[in-house]
């Protein structure tokens, strides 16, 4: 790696640790509601206050009144079904709509379906190809709306299981609509006004022009897109949602111009996520139970990164042997440059596919299909291990906080101590759940996959078919929408019936089985009364309590795929 | 649930009005007083005609220019729909749009190319691999036959519209179109000098040469 990749890093981690420090503590405050409020108002709450309840007003909301995790769940489904419903609607109906220039016909029913459940469970899987599929007032008011929509509720999820935790003998885990509106107001809208100002200002399109056809310098026609992307754009990294405005994603110069928009999209995506688990130290009242799920985080975050990069920068031994120079020099970045763009090069492709994929984004700037089998591995791992280094908008949290649970009691049990955290027996109905929780997806991606390679017209679907890279292609498709991450080995052709119907049904079990069950282990923890600590706890506040918890989910998520990923990319890369 | 519904159909509402319109149409005012040039995506014109973007590729195929790099986004390069700028429903795959080939790294389209097939004399089947292009390079650049070529002048870039190429592709590009246009290769390796983009800050991304803006500094010696 060159001295400018590894400062490029270095900047990052160090914004990383920065953003954590400083949004960790205003999240915290924006989120200690009811019982937990503290006696100081929290940071700009006479600006946001008002403005939230000109909201609740109009929306018929009681925001003093608390909910149960059952009213908490209804209420969060009952919003993303009327969110599926929308978007289904905007993209039904968009011919007859306005601010649509190029005259974009509706899009037909399954992909339809796909793509608003792929975008209200933040997923951001792309059956479509934006420039030709959907019309700017479907980006802007349908999409991009789920852009925040789907990130608050992740948050919303996140917060309430925290409450789970933190709260003890109480019925109530927070009001859903006041976590809602105070996400978006508070957190998302002014972080991605002020990002998406920054985008417009390096080259990121923000206008409602249709199309411009341009002659070029020998004389065909070029025809270069309008649209409101620099608004999109910011929300898309910051509420980790990923879904491109363009067909390329992030690799196209209108989304993504230079180093340092590509720079600033990874520090936007990984801001949030990590900066919830310093909230979470803060509202437990234990600084350390926050940096062990942050140390735990950054440990598995990095160690895939390095190895996305290292394998793209050592290149693709084939092309070598047909003539082609890989290697690092000062006139060229050198590496498997396929599907990846020469302001990126490889340090910088690698690295941002370890953070799309190790969040629940699934931006690109590279073509991961294209990747070296290993580089290509790693984003796949990411998102296999559940996007928890740091994952999605809240999803991340949640997640790890469930692989807490499931750490302490392993601990618990080898060595022979009560199961607690922060004060709660983890007793025989948390872990039932648990155990739903970690099941579910792996459940849905090998099931549908493997029912996949039984079908004939799904396996034609794909590019690089047959072989190790074809399964992989397949295998990702699922698990990218089973953990809702929604980045893809391109080379599938998602848009058939098959394929828009069982994908949309792995991101609702990805998303909404996985949701309940976070609500209902709060629910179930929030009643319980706390036990003291005592010389039987198993110290939770440690580093080795990191270790086991890394432990927790490469042995307990990576083993459930690992033969799959030995017949796929490990076949793939011993067979060059 | 229905008690739930009320509250989500009318929040929906909210966030439709504020977050689908206001939020952009707020950003595109503010883009378009600030930065009109970039939000309209930075147009570059000749004598009044929009000839590109400098943030886009396009296709160059004379010696008298700088080639970009190898696009998989259909023949226009267009970034966009199809080359009569007509716009489908997004079902068909055929438009061409932005993206890259996704061709795997053992894959052997992308390795040692497609033949023509023989037996459609009237069809074209065959495409470039790897293997080819770096012959092709070689042949047109007049470099020796072992001669190792730059990577990103024999892959497809991931935007199918890719601006640039590296330093050392450029540089191995300047004697064929100094000799094309009978001018001396110093003063073309000089403008390239001039057009290449060095790292944001100098330290996020790689450096490299925006193709655009070196063949309209060519058009314009004299």
């Amino acid at each position: 790696m060159t001295l400018a990749g590894w400062l490029q890093l270095g900047a990052l981690i160090l914004f990383i640790v920065i953003g954590t420090r400083v949004l960790g503590p205003y999240l915290a405050g924006i989120y200690s509601t009811g019982v937990d409020a503290p006696e100081k108002p929290p940071f700009g709450d006479r600006f946001f206050s008002p403005i939230e309840r000109f909201v609740y007003r109009v929306c018929g909301v009681d925001e003093k009144r608390e909910q149960r995790w059952t009213t908490y769940a209804l209420s969060m489904l009952a919003f993303s079904l009327v969110s599926i419903l929308t978007v289904y609607l905007f993209q039904r109906l968009q011919q007859w709509l306005p601010a649509n220039p190029n005259a974009i016909q509706n899009v037909k029913p399954g992909l339809a379906f796909n793509t608003a459940v792929s975008f209200v469970t933040n997923t951001n899987w792309q059956a479509y190809i934006p420039e030709a599929g959907v019309s700017f007032l479907t980006q802007m008011a349908a999409l991009a709306v789920q852009n925040f929509a789907s990130a608050a509720v992740g948050l919303c999820v996140v917060v309430a299981l925290i409450r789970g935790l933190t709260r003890s003998r109480r019925g109530t885990i927070g009001n859903f609509w006041v976590d809602l509106v105070r996400s978006i107001v508070r957190v998302l809208l002014p972080l991605a006004f002020l990002i998406a100002i920054v985008y417009a200002s390096q080259g990121v399109v923000q206008n409602l022009h249709a199309n411009t056809t341009a002659t070029t310098v020998e004389g065909s026609t070029q025809v270069i897109p309008g649209g409101p992307a620099a608004s999109q754009e910011a929300i898309k990294e910051l509420g980790t949602n990923g879904g491109g405005f363009l067909n390329a994603n992030s690799a196209h110069p209108f989304e993504n111009p230079n180093g340092f928009t590509n720079w600033l999209q990874m520090a936007s995506i990984l801001l949030i996520p990590f900066a919830l688990t310093y909230a979470f130290g803060r509202m437990a009242k234990d600084q350390k139970q926050g940096w062990v799920v942050f140390a735990a985080m950054f440990t598995l975050w990095i160690a895939v990164a390095a190895l996305a990069m290292g394998m793209e920068i050592h290149g693709n031994p084939e092309l070598t042997s047909r003539g082609a120079n890989q290697s690092v020099t000062s006139t060229q970045a050198g590496g498997n440059m396929e599907g990846k763009e020469t302001r990126f090069g490889p340090d910088a492709s690698g690295l941002y596919a370890g953070v799309t994929t190790s969040t629940s984004t699934g931006a690109v700037n590279s073509m991961h299909d294209s990747f070296t089998p290993l580089g290509g591995m790693a984003p796949l791992t990411n998102i296999m291990l559940g996007e928890v280094s740091p994952g999605g908008v809240g999803a991340g949290l949640y997640g790890m906080l469930i692989f807490v649970l499931l750490g302490v009691f392993i601990a618990g049990l080898m060595v022979g101590r009560t199961p607690e955290y922060l004060g709660k027996k983890i007793q025989a109905a948390e872990m039932k759940i648990v155990v739903i929780y970690i099941l579910a997806v792996p459940l849905a991606i090998l099931g549908f996959s493997a029912t996949a390679i039984l079908l004939k017209g799904s396996v034609a679907g794909l590019l690089n078919a047959p072989g190790p890279h074809g399964l992989t292609e397949m295998v990702y498709a699922y698990t990218s929408a089973g953990n809702n991450n929604g980045s893809a080995f391109t080379g599938l052709s998602a848009n058939t019936d098959w394929y828009n119907t069982t994908l949309g049904l792995a991101m609702l079990v990805g998303r909404f089985v996985l949701m309940v069950a976070a609500l209902a282990i709060a629910g179930s923890l929030v009643r319980k009364q706390p036990v003291p600590e005592s010389a039987g706890t198993f110290p939770t506040g440690t580093p080795l309590f990191a270790g086991l918890l890394v432990g927790v989910v490469v042995i307990v998520v990576g083993l459930t795929y690992f033969p799959v990923l030995a017949l796929g990319p490990i076949v793939e890369h011993l067979s060059i | 649930m229905r008690r739930q519904l009320l509250p989500a159909l009318r929040m929906m509402v909210v966030f439709t009005v504020v977050l689908g319109l206001g939020y952009p149409v707020v950003t595109l005012a503010a883009a378009q007083l600030g930065f009109k040039h970039q939000a309209d995506g930075s147009l570059v014109t000749r004598n009044g005609q929009v000839v590109g973007s400098s943030l886009l590729g396009q296709t160059f195929t004379s010696d008298k220019y700088f080639q970009g790099r190898p696009s998989a986004a259909g023949i226009t390069a267009s970034g966009s729909t199809d080359a009569s700028g007509q716009a489908g429903d997004g079902s068909d795959l055929s438009l061409s749009s932005s993206g890259g080939s996704n061709l795997g790294p053992t894959n052997s389209t992308l390795l040692d190319g497609v033949a023509d097939d023989p037996s459609t004399p009237d069809v074209d089947e065959s495409s470039p691999g790897v293997a080819q292009r770096v012959q092709a390079y070689r042949q047109a650049n007049g470099l020796s036959t072992d001669q190792p070529v730059p990577v990103d002048a024999v892959t497809s870039s991931g935007s199918g519209v890719d601006p640039q190429i590296s330093v050392a592709n450029a540089r191995l590009q300047a004697n064929r179109v100094a000799k094309a246009r009978g001018i001396d290769v110093s003063v073309v390796n000089q403008l390239i000098d001039q057009h290449t983009q060095g790292r944001s800050l100098g330290f996020l991304g790689e450096e490299g040469v925006n193709v655009l803006a070196l063949n309209l500094a060519l058009d314009q010696q004299p």
